[in-house]
């Protein structure tokens, strides 16, 4: 009970109550679309088109002298929509690579910006404009105003994805089967890339530029370690966005000194690590189960079919053997397997360190080595 | 313009060199974006070195960088092998992880000294002839200059050392290794001088202007060349043109020096997109419509030449009768008819037709290429 009035007081709290809501609705959106994001290999095209950016949201505060949120933020949507046109351009008229394109573009807008910032900070009108917070973003100064404009850009985001759903699922999976039956495939390339560019906006001002394409990339890549079905991929990205984008600004707007952005980042990272290790099926540490398992048959079958070699130089075929000339299999391995296969009663020992197959152990070598023999005719025959 | 001036213009064009030497090689290998990801990781090792050593003029804090520059390569590396990503996310996974964790350490363990996240970013060249180099009550101009000269002659070393190495691993690298050149040792020595790079550019032109001008130049460099020797060489040019470009801009519109000359990279970058003999946007346009156009004078010469054979010139040299025959508009055959008598290939008598005999010649090669 403790507990939970803690937890309730705790969000009675006007500022965490905002930096919460936030930062939800921010993890939500860009988790859904980093899906699209990850799957297209377009990863790093959320950072480029995050630090183009802030070119945009110095121009608008110095054309229109104010520091709405909105106007700001329009001038980011536009800024960083021109540039991912900037990409495009460069990428289908000349032999640049995607990646040297993404180099410039991010690097030279952010340099833009840069350069646009020192002016505005040397205006008369400004003396501290606040524009450099978007640069690792501040969760604790967030407005209501803030949030309510987030939501409606999240909002949009959600209504667009259900209506187009079918035709960005089809882009992602199949972009060339889909513009063979006639959909407009870079319409809709520019159509995601714009919602991609809008979701960064969203984020500008929580986490900043710099590590914005974080908070579209982590998400998705640890949601997709535990699924191959797009819906699902989308709806545990968007939940990790969430865990991680709420935790991360509630204890960096709680703790002091302790930036929003990267704190967030560290969280995504957690989630990641965890995911690639231990979701099912193509966590890593199934891989290294399912490739201990299999060296474990394959050093014991080996070992079984060379016994029965061994045995079928003497008569009695359960006549102990010396069986140091197989160490080339390895010491450690061969040690161990022999164990594994007196556990099995397949195998034993005599006192003089010679070992010799068991009856049981006899019915399965001759078992496996027929079973070999069957399965290579097979292939030979095919 | 007063020594610090000039202190300035000296240390922007070095940089600009020095970051240019290895972008070439990033950019034709498809990498670039690992300078982007080294420049930001790097924070983390000089923040490490910096907690132990308390220094910033500190030795530990370029091996610290160069440490976590070859670690961030190496994690990158361990992500895709295990192939449950593709290499853009893993990249875009490991720097804002090291990045973060060397903000934080900023933010929590370091006040005080010029070591902040603004600074790491922003970069403040304008300060940087007030940090001397003095030894024995000597003053030997700018540290800043000294390392970066550094960095630089280890940069033009080692690619003048390793040239035919980097050459082969990077144009073919499968033969490379077939050769026994060992491509991944020297790809982990390419991302350690990138390193190396980025952590003494960092300081005056900070952490994402630093992949401006490593990126840039080369890739405006690459438009205008297809030698690496030549490619090289425009980019260190190029490298320089922003440099000075880049400072007159900051000095005109009293901006960031660092802002400014990457925003000047861009522009250089930009020009030659457009205006690139051969590979440039402009050229391309020019050389697809003298195509279509040479293409079109041609097949008229050609229908000419078969009215002649056919001796159908009475009906076939009409011009009213081209647009139909052809199945071109108006516009077209009046434009295709323009360009085929200012190639000299055929004349226009009345509303007739003629072949002059340089279009006669043209039409019968044409013909029997077949």
């Amino acid at each position: 009970m403790l507990l939970l009035n803690t937890i309730a007081e705790f969000f009675q709290n006007y500022t965490i109550q905002i930096v919460f809501t936030g930062s939800l609705i921010l993890g939500i959106t860009a988790g859904c679309l980093g899906t699209f994001a990850v799957l297209r290999q377009q990863s790093l095209l959320g950072d480029a088109i995050a630090h183009a950016t802030l070119p945009g949201v110095c121009l608008a505060f110095l054309i229109t002298q104010t520091k709405n949120p909105f106007v700001l933020l329009l001038g980011a949507g536009i800024s960083g929509w021109i540039a991912s046109l900037f990409l495009k351009l460069i990428v289908e008229n000349t032999k640049l690579k995607k990646d040297a394109a993404l180099g410039i573009i991010l690097s030279v807008f952010f340099g833009l910006g840069l350069l646009l910032i020192t002016i505005v900070q040397k205006l008369p009108t400004a003396t501290k404009a606040g524009l450099d917070k978007f640069i690792f973003g501040n969760a604790a100064t967030l407005l209501k105003q803030d949030v309510m404009m987030m939501s409606a850009f999240s909002i949009f985001i959600f209504l667009v994805l259900i209506v187009f759903w079918k035709e960005f699922k089809i882009l992602v999976f199949d972009r060339d089967y889909a513009a063979s039956q006639g959909m407009p495939v870079h319409f809709f390339d520019v159509f995601l890339t714009t919602l991609i560019v809008i979701a960064i906006v969203i984020g500008l001002q929580t986490v900043g530029v710099v590590l914005m394409s974080a908070m579209l990339v982590a998400p998705a890549a640890a949601a997709r370690q535990w699924t191959d079905r797009l819906g699902v991929m989308l709806f545990l990205s968007a939940l990790f966005g969430a865990i991680s984008g709420t935790f991360g600004a509630i204890t960096s707007s709680m703790v002091s000194n302790l930036p929003t952005g990267p704190t967030i980042v560290i969280f995504l990272s957690i989630f990641v690590l965890v995911s690639l290790v231990f979701a099912p099926n193509r966590g890593l540490l199934w891989d290294w189960i399912r490739s201990y398992r299999n060296r474990k048959t394959i050093l014991t079958t080996t070992m079984l079919q060379n016994l029965l070699l061994f045995s079928e130089i003497q008569t009695d075929p359960f006549h102990p053997h010396d069986i140091s000339a197989l160490k080339a299999i390895g010491r450690g391995a061969i040690d161990k397997t022999m164990k594994e296969l007196s556990r099995k009663g397949w195998a034993q020992q005599f006192e003089d360190k010679r070992w010799a197959l068991t009856p049981k152990g006899l019915d399965k070598a001759r078992k496996l080595t027929k079973e070999y023999e069957e399965t290579i005719s097979g292939f030979s025959s095919a | 313009m007063d020594s610090h001036q000039l202190d300035i213009l000296i240390l922007a064009a070095l940089t600009a060199v020095t970051c240019a030497l290895p972008g070439v090689f990033l950019v034709l290998r498809r990498v670039s974006l690992m300078s982007d990801a080294i420049s930001h990781a790097i924070l983390l090792g000089i923040v490490v070195a910096f907690l132990f050593t308390k220094k910033l003029a500190s030795p530990w804090l370029v091996i610290g960088a160069a440490v976590v520059g070859v670690l961030t390569v190496s994690l990158t590396e361990l992500i895709i092998n295990t192939r449950k990503l593709k290499k853009d996310a893993a990249i875009g996974l490991v720097f804002p992880l090291l990045f973060s964790i060397g903000v934080i350490l900023i933010n929590k363990y370091i006040q005080g000294v010029h070591l902040d996240a603004d600074c790491v970013i922003f970069g403040e060249i304008a300060f940087a002839p007030f940090d001397r180099f003095v030894i024995n009550h000597i003053d030997l101009g700018p540290r800043s200059l000294w390392t970066t000269g550094a960095v630089f002659l280890l940069n033009l070393t080692f690619i003048l050392v390793f040239y035919k190495e980097l050459k082969l691993t990077t144009f073919d690298k499968g033969l490379a290794a077939a050769l026994g050149f060992f491509p991944t040792l020297l790809n982990y020595l390419l991302m350690t001088i990138v390193s190396v790079t980025a952590v003494a550019s960092f300081e005056s032109v900070g952490s994402i202007l630093v992949v401006a001008l490593m990126i840039a130049p080369p890739s405006a460099a690459y438009l205008l060349t297809n030698r690496l020797s030549t490619m090289i060489l425009i980019s260190g040019i190029l490298g320089i043109l922003s440099a000075l470009g880049g400072y007159f801009l900051a000095y005109v519109l009293d901006a960031s020096i660092s802002g400014s000359m990457a925003t000047f990279a861009g522009i250089l970058f930009f020009l030659a997109l457009i205006f690139a003999p051969e590979k440039g946007i402009l050229a391309k346009i020019l050389v697809r419509r003298w195509k279509k156009w040479n293409f079109a004078s041609e097949t008229l010469s050609v229908h000419l030449l078969q009215a002649e054979y056919a001796h159908a010139e009475e009906t076939e040299r009409v011009v009213s009768h081209m647009s139909d025959h052809m199945l071109w508009n108006d516009d077209y055959t009046s434009e295709a008819i323009a360009q085929a008598i200012e190639d000299g290939l055929i004349r226009k008598e009345g509303n007739r037709l003629t072949l002059t005999p340089l279009g006669r010649e043209k039409a019968k090669n044409i013909l029997e290429k077949k």
